[in-house]
């Protein structure tokens, strides 16, 4: 295993251990969001995808 | 009659003061974005190692864990910033040269497409002014679970693994852009500096995910 993996492993790891405690907090303290909250989210993330999905066919 | 007129006197003033975060954050991230092209060209002329980008990015989410939250109150926090976007930018060099030796339409088509996503989200989250607060959760939690595939990732090497955390990287970055822009609309992020850092790291990551996806299905990678 090449340092390069390790030095981006140590890396990823470092960034799990800052945002634990941020993750921890905003999940106690965080509103709860309705079902209309969610409908308001995903409308933007579906056209997100489909976007995506026109990117990848007009680079295929 | 005065109490009313102390309302309206408030919200005008909450309205303004969105206005500005808003209007320094986009122009801090318009230069930071700039800033940040011209040291990825840099990295991509100087033909980095690999090395030499994680070491950048190592340096760079240091300072902006340990630095920034401490400078982003006074006028430190801009150099600093454009410090830690620069180093990003400079970081990208490698992926970049790569991409642009097989297939250089790929890195525009990412780039346009970063920017239309971007554009698209934050247009949704002005126009509605919807509060994307209940989020918080979701996208740490998100960021966490995609942060331990990449590790996993990293020694298993599965490529189906590595377009899904790649894929799920878009979609949560696309979630942290309307977070962030309805923060900013509802007084949650008051400071232009840490605003524009959120968002500069949305868009760093959404466009590098973005170019590893695009590459991945053009057949090239």
């Amino acid at each position: 295993m090449d340092w390069l993996k390790i030095g981006s492993a140590l890396f990823l790891v470092a960034m799990m251990v800052l945002i634990f405690p941020q993750m921890r907090k905003a999940v106690k303290t965080a509103p709860k969001g309705t079902a209309k909250d969610w409908q308001a989210f995903l409308l933007p993330v579906i056209g997100v995808v489909l976007f995506v999905i026109l990117l990848i066919a007009m680079v295929r | 009659m005065y109490q009313n007129q102390s309302v309206v006197q408030r919200t005008a003033d909450s309205v303004l003061s969105t206005n500005k975060v808003l209007r320094n954050t986009y122009m801090l991230l318009s230069m930071t974005l700039l800033f940040s092209a011209v040291m990825a060209t840099v990295g991509v002329t100087m033909q980095v190692s690999y090395g030499a980008a994680l070491v950048a990015d190592i340096v760079a989410i240091a300072m902006l864990w340990f630095v920034l939250p401490r400078t982003a109150n006074s006028a430190t926090g801009i150099p600093v910033l454009f410090a830690i976007t620069g180093l990003l930018g400079f970081g990208l060099g490698p992926v970049l040269s790569y991409y642009l030796a097989i297939n250089p339409s790929i890195v525009m088509t990412a780039l346009g497409g970063t920017g239309v996503i971007f554009l698209g989200l934050s247009a949704y989250a002005l126009t509605t002014r919807k509060d994307f607060s209940f989020l918080a959760g979701f996208l740490m939690v998100g960021m966490f679970v995609i942060l331990g595939a990449a590790l996993l990732n990293i020694f298993l090497g599965i490529p189906a693994l590595f377009l899904t955390v790649n894929a799920a990287v878009i979609l949560i970055m696309s979630g942290f852009i309307l977070y962030e822009t309805s923060q900013i609309i509802h007084n949650g992020e008051t400071n232009y500096i840490m605003a524009t850092a959120s968002l500069f790291l949305s868009l760093i990551n959404l466009f590098q995910a973005l170019l590893q996806i695009l590459g991945a299905f053009s057949g090239d990678d």
